[in-house]
């Protein structure tokens, strides 16, 4: 045992001498919050409008303050006609027209139904889509207003329906996109180059000329990467919590158990690769080529898994970063417990089991 | 106290063969030399020895134990000193040698007198970080880490290459007061004025022991006179004294070269080789017999090897 603690103590001076892996450790988790809750995020603030009003009545006017005291859009100008209109679209000026007829308020009284046109940049169908649906949900908003004590309903406008995220904030989908990326990284890389970095030095020879049991140096390579991962687990959710504003809605101590879990499988798959390879940049590029990108790619955080081919969704199966992304999502966003998420645990905690077992039967106790 | 039998290890499936056929015993309390150019083999026997790598055939032991089923009993016991400089470049000295002390189950404190001798020489620099140290110090500790749990038999695997001459002298002095405590040693060379510092060596060249005995031993079955020869022109003297015999082998030693004279006859040779370099121009010409060096008698094996 106290070969064990002076060894996880050692692991610890390598972490925290070397500037470069303490900068991927702690700096690049930081760096990717930001970089996707403020840059990268598909939420669209302080877009340029124009309004035209044709009806120029209450209703009219009162739609127009509260996109007006939206933070998303930016009235431009108040009266413009179609033709200017078009003008500005063309020349990117505007993202979004909203037109009101001519007898808005009436139409909407006497009729109990009215139009306003909304017209969308579409060259951008992702911000077209976003903005669009937050003129309807600003326009549903006025309606409800509006037929409070009202025993008539006056327009049924196509309902937006966004469950969970209903301002469809951004930060919610990267979070555990975010988590499950970084903790790859550090668990899988630069586990599997700690141990391959020993190999190359000669240390790991001399290692295995002792009576320490070579099973007992990769765990003890291990140990410190599995707490430092915690630590990352909390930085991320702390600033996901005060810097982007997103609570935690479900339980912080299953979000960690499971994140732990998740971290485990990692480890074994960074100890597999550390067993296989034999020179760091090969570490290294089957890290980033075999587990980074596919991360990336079918854990449904850039890419919906249900859009992709059948043979790829089959694939996506296999990367244990799709379930971690399902898991920390349901317990961040949606409140679950664990009996909403047993399945993906179960299915993390067989892939573990199967990387440590391959590990433990390809581990070699000699050179070659 | 380890012996091996026939042992042979090949690389590359079967198509590079690294250690052909070897068989050596030492004995306990012996200063053993594996002496060879780069590429003979010697870390791979090495290897094999320290349970890194399994023969292909042949068998061995160390301290008693079975190199291939009892590799866990010799991990115990052994030292192992590989050649690449392999300890921790980003720990200080302290460190590391704590480190290993702690992995090989005891502490500084109660082996310190093995290591003592040595390491007061680096102890000043003990919180410097050992990737900063000179490739002196670097064996010095290395040394240490590998001495700290008091091993049977200590394998030390080309200690002194890359290490400035004063350190290497230095470092066989210290080989010299290990043994007197008991302690096995195997060290492998390229370095053939290093061989004369054994009490045994074995010669080894493409895998394959070319002879084993005593430093002296060897240098007493030359099998044949050697000489010496210096003159004032000694590039264009490389040219023109194979020119004297054709059964003649010279190389350069240092400022002289080195004469074979075996298949030349018994004639009277420094006056003859004299008069007849006197006759090619050369001046200060100085032809004497001289008693061969370890790497007169190995050239002279690789030149009986290839003919």
């Amino acid at each position: 045992m106290k070969q064990f603690i002076t060894f996880v103590k050692k692991e610890f001076f390598h972490v925290l001498r070397d500037r470069r892996t303490l900068l991927i450790l702690f700096g690049m988790p930081l760096a990717q919050i930001l970089i996707f809750g403020f840059a990268l995020t598909n939420e669209i603030k302080n877009a340029r409008i124009i309004v035209i009003d044709q009806a120029k009545d209450e209703a009219s006017r009162r739609i127009t303050n509260r996109l007006a005291a939206s933070n998303y859009f930016e009235i431009q100008e108040d009266v413009m006609d179609q033709n200017r209109m078009e003008a500005a679209f063309k020349e990117g000026n505007i993202k979004l027209a909203i037109v009101f007829p001519a007898q808005f308020r009436n139409d909407l009284i006497h009729q109990n139904h009215a139009q306003i046109q909304v017209i969308a940049d579409a060259s951008d169908p992702n911000t077209a889509t976003t903005l669009t649906s937050y003129v309807s949900s600003i326009i549903q908003d006025y309606q409800t207003e509006l037929n409070e004590g009202n025993g008539l309903p006056y327009r049924i406008t196509p309902e937006v329906h966004m469950l969970y995220n209903p301002q469809l904030k951004g930060a919610p989908n990267f979070v555990p996109g975010v988590m499950a990326l970084v903790l790859m990284l550090v668990s899988v890389m630069m586990t599997a180059i700690s141990i391959v970095r020993e190999k190359e030095t000669g240390t790991m020879e001399v290692l295995l000329v002792s009576p320490f049991k070579p099973m007992w140096v990769i765990l003890a390579k291990a140990v410190p990467y599995l707490l430092l991962s915690l630590v990352n687990v909390l930085s991320i959710l702390s600033m996901s919590v005060w810097v982007l504003q997103l609570p935690v809605a479900g339980s912080w101590l299953l979000l960690f158990a499971e994140s732990t879990l998740f971290i485990i499988t990692c480890l074994t798959l960074g100890i597999f690769i550390s067993i296989k390879a034999q020179s760091q940049q090969v570490a290294m590029l089957i890290s980033l080529m075999g587990m980074l990108l596919p991360t990336m790619m079918f854990s449904g955080f850039m890419f919906p898994i249900e859009n992709m081919p059948m043979p790829l969704q089959v694939f996506s199966n296999i990367v244990p970063a799709k379930w971690f992304y399902i898991i920390v999502k349901s317990i961040m966003i949606k409140g679950v417990g664990l009996e909403g998420i047993w399945k993906e645990t179960l299915v993390l905690c067989g892939i573990t089991l199967f990387f440590f077992l391959i590990s433990l039967k390809s581990f070699k106790i000699r050179l070659e | 106290m380890v012996t091996t039998t026939n042992i042979t290890k090949t690389y590359q499936k079967g198509t590079v063969k690294a250690v052909d056929n070897v068989s050596f015993s030492v004995e306990k309390g012996e200063l053993f030399g594996l002496i060879g150019p780069d590429g003979a083999g010697k870390s791979s026997i090495f290897r094999m020895l320290t349970t890194l790598l399994l023969p292909d055939s042949g068998s061995a032991t160390v301290a008693g134990h079975d190199i291939v089923t009892d590799y866990q009993r010799i991990r115990s016991k052994v030292g192992y000193m590989p050649g690449r400089f392999s300890l921790y470049p980003d720990l200080s000295i302290e460190e590391n040698l704590h480190f290993f002390a702690t992995v090989f189950n005891t502490t500084v404190k109660e082996n310190y007198h093995l290591i003592e001798d040595i390491y007061v020489q680096i102890a000043p620099f003990g919180k410097r970080r050992a990737g900063k140290l000179s490739g002196g110090m670097k064996q010095k500790l290395a040394l240490c880490c590998a001495l700290i749990h008091k091993p049977t038999v200590l394998f030390l695997d080309e200690p002194t290459t890359g290490v400035d001459p004063v350190s290497r002298r230095e470092f066989w002095e210290m080989l010299k007061r290990l043994r007197q405590q008991g302690i096995t040693i195997l060290v492998s060379t390229p370095y053939m004025d290093e061989a004369s510092l054994c009490d045994r060596i074995a010669l080894i060249q493409n895998g394959s022991i070319l002879s084993i005995d005593s430093p002296q031993g060897i240098a007493d079955a030359y099998p044949s006179s050697l000489y010496a020869v210096q003159a004032n022109d000694l590039p264009r003297l490389i040219h023109v004294l194979p020119t004297y015999h054709p059964h003649m082998h010279s190389y350069l030693f240092g400022e002289y070269i080195h004469l074979d004279t075996r298949g030349m006859g018994g004639h009277d040779l420094p006056e003859e080789l004299t008069r007849f370099l006197a006759a090619e121009g050369f001046g200060d010409i100085e032809v004497k017999p001289i008693a061969p060096t370890i790497e007169d008698c190995f050239i002279n094996m690789l030149i009986r090897h290839d003919t």
